[in-house]
C-alpha cells in the first residue's frame, strides 16, 4: 500500500485541452502525472477546471487537444464495461435515483457491479442513521452525499474520483468518511482524486497536489516535497532578499513577508541567510500564496521598508509556530 | 481494543508522523506500551485519524529504525523494547537533582517561562544538531 514514487500512473495528462462550443477553453497545456496509489487533491479556485478535468477522467467527454492516459489506457479509446468498473466519479451533484429508497440504491449499486462491497457500503449508511426505507429525495444534501460515498466505496474500483464529496457534510461525519476511505485505499492501494475547498483539513489526508488555476495546472507533485521545496520567510525589509523563486512578497513597515521557492521538488531546500526566519509552509499557506500571485512572480507591496515603525497590526503572513524562535535580525 | 491511540493535532507545527512518533515513545516511556503489545495496523490508525495511510507507515518504519518496534509480516507491528528509565521515576536522584534546581532558579526569582527556555537553550546546547529550519522540529538525539 506504500505509494511508488514514479509510475504506473493512474493518471498523465500531455498538452491536455478542453474546450467548449463557446470556443473558451476550461482546460489547456496541461501536463501532469499522479502514481498510482496516491491520495491527490485537486485544489483550485472555482471555474478552474477542476470538473472539466474529473470529467475528462471519467470519459464524460473527449480532450479537445492532447493526451490524458486514465490507468494505462487513453480517454480517447472506446471505454469497456471492464474499464468502466476500474473508475468511479461522483459528481458535485451527486446523481441518484430521487424516488428510490437507501435500499433501493444499494441493490442498484450491487446488482450493476460484480466486485461490490455490500458491507462497506452499508456501514457507511448505517453511520449516518439512515434507514433502508427512507427515499433518497426526502434526504437532506449532506445524507445524499454519504449515499453517493457509500455506492462509490462499494464499487471497490482502482480509481476513484470524487468532486467535492464532502461539501455539504458535517465535521464529524467528514472525519469519519475521510478515515474510511483512506483505510479502503490503503487496503486496496486505490487511486483517488478530491477536489475541494476545504484545503486546511486535506493536509493531513493528501499525499499529492494538482493545483488548477485559470485552465492550467500551476503546481503538481508529491505534497511532502512541494512543502520541502518551498519558505515562508520573514525579516527586515531592506535585508538581501534571500535566493529563490519568489512566489510572493508583502513589506510591512520594516518587516517583510513572503514566500519563497527554494529547490526543486524533490530537493532539499538551500539554506537561507541567517537574517531571515524561515519554516515550511503549511498547505493552506503554500497554495493560498500561489493563488494570489498567479503570474508567479510577487511584487513588492505596501511601505517598501520606509525608515517608519512597524504598524501595529501587521498583516504578516508569516504564522505564529512553536518552531519560530529565531530572532529575525539576529 | 488498540492499545494506543493517537491524538493528532493539526495545528500544533509538528509533522503528523513525528506526532506518532513522540505519542509511541511517550507511551513507551511512561509504560503504557511494552515489548510484546501490537501496534494498531496502518489501517486501523487511518480509520480513526483519517490521516494519509502513509504517514502512518512512515512513522512506523522511524519507530523500527529506532529498534522500538518490528513488522512480523501477516501478524503487525509489534513493541521490541521499553523506554522507560529508571532514573526517570518519581524517586530517582537524577528527578531529585532536577527538582531542587528548580527550585533554586524559582528562589532566584526566574518564573515558568524563563526557565523553560533556559532549559530548552541548553538542551539546544548540548544536543547539537545542526538545525537548519528543515530539522529544528525533527527529533534530535536530545528525545533520548
Amino acid at each position: 500500500m506504500t505509494a511508488a514514487m514514479d509510475g504506473p500512473f493512474a493518471l498523465e495528462a500531455k498538452d491536455l485541452g478542453k474546450s467548449y462550443r463557446s470556443g473558451q477553453w476550461a482546460l489547456r497545456h496541461c501536463d501532469f502525472t499522479v502514481p498510482a496509489g496516491r491520495i491527490c487533491g485537486v485544489v483550485g479556485p472555482n471555474g478552474a477546471g477542476k470538473s472539466t478535468l474529473f470529467g475528462l477522467a471519467a470519459r464524460l467527454f473527449a480532450p479537445s487537444e492532447g493526451e490524458l492516459r486514465v490507468l494505462g489506457e487513453s480517454v480517447r479509446t472506446r471505454a469497456t464495461p471492464e474499464l468502466r468498473a476500474r473508475v468511479a466519479h461522483v459528481t458535485q451533484e451527486k446523481p441518484l435515483y430521487r424516488t428510490f429508497t437507501v435500499a433501493d440504491t444499494l441493490r442498484l449499486g450491487r446488482e450493476l457491479n460484480p466486485n461490490w462491497d455490500q458491507q462497506t457500503a452499508q456501514r457507511v449508511v448505517e453511520l449516518g442513521e439512515l434507514s433502508p426505507t427512507d427515499r433518497i429525495g426526502a434526504l437532506s444534501g449532506g445524507q445524499r452525499s454519504r449515499v453517493a460515498l457509500a455506492l462509490t466505496l462499494g464499487k471497490r474500483a482502482e480509481l476513484l474520483l470524487l468532486d467535492e464529496p464532502f461539501a455539504d457534510l458535517d465535521p464529524l461525519a467528514r472525519h469519519e468518511l475521510t478515515g474510511i476511505l483512506l483505510a479502503r485505499a490503503a487496503e486496496h492501494g486505490t487511486t483517488v482524486l478530491i477536489s475541494s475547498h476545504l484545503v486546511s483539513e486535506l493536509e493531513d489526508v493528501l499525499d499529492h497536489v494538482l493545483l488548477v488555476q485559470s485552465g492550467g495546472v500551476r503546481l503538481a507533485g508529491d505534497l511532502d516535497e512541494l512543502l520541502d521545496a518551498h519558505r515562508l520567510v520573514s525579516g527586515l525589509a531592506d535585508a538581501e532578499r534571500p535566493a529563490g523563486q519568489v512566489v510572493e512578497w508583502r513589506v510591512t513597515g520594516r518587516q517583510a513577508t513572503g514566500l519563497i521557492r527554494t529547490g526543486v521538488p524533490g530537493a532539499p531546500a538551500e539554506p537561507l541567510p541567517a537574517r531571515w526566519e524561515a519554516t515550511r509552509p503549511r498547505l493552506d499557506e503554500l497554495l493560498l500564496a500561489h493563488l494570489r500571485n498567479p503570474a508567479g512572480t510577487a511584487s513588492p507591496t505596501g511601505t517598501g521598508g520606509q525608515p517608519e515603525p512597524p504598524a501595529p497590526g501587521t498583516e504578516s503572513a508569516c504564522p505564529d509556530r512553536p518552531s519560530t524562535t529565531r530572532e529575525a535580525a539576529a | 481494543m488498540p492499545v494506543i491511540e493517537y491524538r493528532l493535532d493539526r495545528r500544533s507545527g509538528v509533522p503528523t508522523y513525528q506526532q506518532i512518533v513522540q505519542q509511541t515513545r511517550h507511551a513507551l516511556r511512561l509504560g503504557a506500551l511494552q515489548p510484546g503489545d501490537r501496534l494498531p495496523t496502518a489501517r486501523e490508525v487511518v480509520e480513526r485519524t483519517a490521516v494519509n495511510p502513509n504517514t502512518v507507515l512512515k512513522a512506523y518504519r522511524e519507530l523500527e529504525r529506532e529498534g522500538l518496534v518490528a513488522p512480523r509480516p501477516g501478524l503487525g507491528t509489534f513493541v521490541l523494547r521499553s523506554l522507560s528509565r529508571p532514573e526517570t521515576a518519581e524517586d530517582g536522584p537524577l528527578r531529585a537533582q532536577l527538582t531542587a534546581w528548580v527550585d533554586g532558579a524559582r528562589a532566584a526569582g526566574l518564573d515558568r517561562e524563563d526557565i523553560t527556555a533556559l532549559m530548552a537553550s541548553v538542551l539546544d546546547q548540548r544536543f547539537e544538531t545542526g538545525a537548519g529550519p528543515a530539522e529544528r522540529t525533527a527529533l534530535g538525539k536530545g528525545e533520548e
